[in-house]
C-alpha cells in the first residue's frame, strides 16, 4: 500500500526569508542603537512581540476559535497583512475593481441573515446566521488562496468545515451535487448594476468535494467576523480551487442530483471550468498559470514562485480526483 | 488663449506635468504605496497612460483646427514622446516585474496571451515615429514622407485599444475600455469627417459648377 506523505507542515520556499516585521524591528533596532537608546528595544526585541502572526486587527467584533486539527488546515506560510487580504480581492457584486469590495460592501447588511437549504435533503430548512455560528466549534485554519488571475495570499479564516452541515440536513440518495447561490441585493451591491456576470452569483462543488474536511464554511478572519468585503456573514473556502469557487455572503445551499451551472462557466465556459482546481500544468486559455505573486510578502522586484498542484493541498484533495484527466476537467 | 498657449514656459510646465503620473508610480513604488499589488499597479497605472497621451496627441490637430490656436501644433510631437516614454515603462513593467526578464517565459507567453502580441506591436510601430521626432528628421524625409509615416500613430492607438480591450475581457469588464473606444472614435472619426469634407471641397473648387447643381 502506498500512502501519500502529508505535506500539510513540511516548509515550503521562501520560508527562510526574513518576515518584513522582523525586517523593519532589525532597522529600527540599529537606529536605536545608534541613537544610544538599545537598551529598551533590545526587551521588547527578546520579547519577540512583533513576530507573533496572528494578531487580530480589532476592527470587527471578535470570533474567537481552536486551532484546526483537520490535516493541512495549517499552513506555515507567513500570513497576508490583514491590510492587504481586507482591501484587495475580487467580489464582482461590489465592482470589478479589486479595490471596489473594501469601499462598496461597507454598508451590507449581514444581521439578519438567513441560509436556505434545500433540494436532495432529508432536513430542508431556513437556517439563521446565529444558529450557523454556533452550529460546530469555530477553528482557526490557514490557507493558501490563490486567485485565477495569478496572485495569492495566506489568510487566518476562523469557522468549521462545511461537512458539519452537510450532516445536519442529511443528503439524500440522489444528492450528487451542491449549489451555493449567494446575495444578489440592487439596493445593496452597486455591482449588479453592470452585466459582467449572470446574477446571482453561484457556485458549486461535487458532494464529495463538500464533505473534505478542508472545505470550510467561514465567518471570520484573522480572529475577528468577516469583513464586508471578504464575504460576510458567511462564505465558502475550497483551498485547492481557484479562489473564485469559494462563494462569497451565501443565501442558498441546494443540493442537486446533476452538475449546477457556475457563474464563471456561463460568462466563459471555455476559460472557467467546473472543477478550477488549480493546477500549474494547466493553463488559463489566455495566461500561464505555472507560476504566482504572493500579495504583502514577494517584493516588487522578486521572481513569482511556482503555483502549486492543487495550490499545495494534493496530499489532502489528491484523491479525489484519481484516475480523472485533469485537463479536460478543468 | 493664444498667448497662454504660445507663452515660452508652457511646454517646459507641460512636460513637467506629463512626467508627474511618472514620479507618481515612482514615489509610491519606493515607498509601499502602490497597495497591495505594486507590480500590477505599475504596469495598470503606466499602461493607462500610453493610452490618455496617445488621446491627446490625437487630440491636438482637431483643437488646433476648430479653435484656430496654430500653438497648439508645437505640444503634438512632445505628447507623442510621453506616449512612447510611458510604452516603454509598461514594456519594462511587464518584462521585468512580470516576467523577471526571463526571455524564454516571455516567448512562452505571448502566444498565451494575444493582447501581449497587439500591445507589443503597438509599442513596435511606435518606435520609427519616436526616432523622427526631432526636426532633423522631418527635414531629411521630407515633410509629406513625415506626415505619411506618422499616419502610423492611427494603427498604434487601435493596436493599443485591442491591447486593453482584449486585457479587461478576460474579465468581462468593458466600462473603462468603452471610454477610450469612445474617446478615440471620436478623434478618428473627425479625421474621417475632415478628410471627406476637404475631398468634397476640392472637388466643388474644380468643377465651379457642381456647386449650383447640387
Amino acid at each position: 500500500m502506498l500512502y501519500l506523505k502529508d505535506r500539510g507542515y513540511a516548509p515550503r520556499r521562501g520560508e527562510s526569508i526574513t518576515p518584513r516585521a522582523v525586517y523593519a524591528q532589525r532597522r529600527e533596532f540599529l537606529g536605536k542603537l545608534a541613537a544610544g537608546s538599545a537598551g529598551a528595544a533590545l526587551t521588547s526585541w527578546a520579547s519577540g512581540d512583533a513576530i507573533a502572526q496572528t494578531i487580530s486587527p480589532g476592527k470587527r467584533p471578535p470570533l474567537p476559535a481552536g486551532k484546526s486539527t483537520v490535516s493541512g488546515a495549517l499552513t506555515m506560510d507567513k500570513l497576508t497583512p490583514y491590510s492587504d487580504a481586507s482591501t484587495y480581492n475580487n467580489f464582482y457584486e461590489f465592482g470589478t475593481d479589486k479595490s471596489d469590495p473594501a469601499r462598496h460592501a461597507g454598508g451590507l447588511k449581514t444581521q439578519p441573515w438567513t441560509v436556505v437549504v434545500e433540494g436532495e435533503v432529508r432536513k430542508p430548512g431556513t437556517w439563521d446566521i446565529n444558529a450557523l455560528l454556533k452550529l460546530a466549534g469555530m477553528e482557526e485554519r490557514i490557507y493558501r488562496m490563490r486567485c485565477v488571475e495569478g496572485w495569492s495570499m495566506v489568510i487566518p479564516w476562523v469557522g468549521y468545515s462545511l461537512a458539519e452541515l452537510v450532516k445536519r440536513v442529511e443528503p439524500t440518495g440522489n444528492a450528487k451535487f451542491v449549489q451555493f447561490v449567494t446575495l444578489a441585493d440592487k439596493a445593496q451591491m452597486p455591482g449588479l448594476r453592470s452585466s459582467v456576470l449572470d446574477w446571482p452569483y453561484v457556485e458549486g462543488l461535487r458532494l464529495d468535494e463538500a464533505l473534505h474536511p478542508l472545505t470550510m464554511l467561514a465567518f471570520g478572519l484573522y480572529g475577528e467576523l468577516l469583513p464586508n468585503q471578504n464575504g460576510a456573514p458567511m462564505r465558502l473556502v475550497a483551498p485547492w480551487k481557484y479562489g473564485f469557487k469559494s462563494a462569497k455572503s451565501i443565501v442558498r445551499i441546494r443540493f442537486v442530483d446533476k452538475q449546477p451551472r457556475t457563474s464563471w462557466e456561463t460568462a466563459a465556459a471555455s476559460e472557467y471550468g467546473f472543477y478550477s482546481n488549480v493546477n500549474p500544468k494547466v493553463d488559463h486559455p489566455r495566461w500561464s498559470q505555472a507560476t504566482e505573486r504572493r500579495i504583502g510578502d514577494d517584493g516588487l522586484l522578486a521572481k513569482k514562485r511556482p503555483t502549486l498542484m492543487f495550490n499545495g493541498y494534493e496530499a489532502q484533495v489528491g484523491q479525489l480526483y484519481a484516475g480523472m484527466d485533469l485537463a479536460r476537467f478543468f | 488663449m493664444h498667448a497662454l498657449l504660445s507663452h515660452r514656459a508652457t511646454k517646459p510646465f507641460l512636460f513637467m506635468l506629463a512626467l508627474g503620473p511618472f514620479a507618481w508610480l515612482l514615489w509610491g513604488a519606493l515607498n509601499n504605496g502602490l497597495g497591495p499589488n505594486p507590480a500590477e499597479a505599475l504596469s495598470r497605472g503606466t499602461g493607462d497612460w500610453v493610452l490618455r497621451f496617445l488621446c491627446l496627441t490625437l487630440a491636438v490637430t482637431p483643437l488646433r483646427q476648430i479653435t484656430g490656436h496654430t500653438a497648439l501644433a508645437r505640444l503634438r510631437r512632445m505628447f507623442g514622446l510621453f506616449a512612447f516614454f510611458y510604452g516603454l515603462l509598461h514594456l519594462l513593467c511587464y518584462a521585468w516585474l512580470d516576467m523577471g526578464f526571463d526571455l524564454g517565459a516571455i516567448v512562452r507567453d505571448i502566444p498565451k496571451r494575444p493582447f501581449v502580441l497587439a500591445g507589443t506591436l503597438a509599442l513596435l510601430l511606435m518606435l520609427p515615429l519616436a526616432a523622427t521626432s526631432f526636426n532633423r528628421a522631418i527635414r531629411a524625409l521630407g515633410a509629406t514622407r513625415w506626415r505619411q509615416l506618422h499616419r502610423l500613430v492611427y494603427a498604434v492607438v487601435l493596436l493599443g485599444l485591442l491591447h486593453f480591450f482584449w486585457m479587461r475581457s478576460a474579465k468581462n469588464d468593458f466600462a473603462e475600455v468603452g471610454v477610450y473606444a469612445a474617446v478615440i472614435a471620436l478623434l478618428l472619426g473627425w479625421r474621417l469627417w475632415a478628410a471627406w469634407r476637404a475631398r468634397a471641397m476640392a472637388q466643388a473648387t474644380r468643377r465651379p459648377n457642381a456647386r449650383l447643381t447640387s
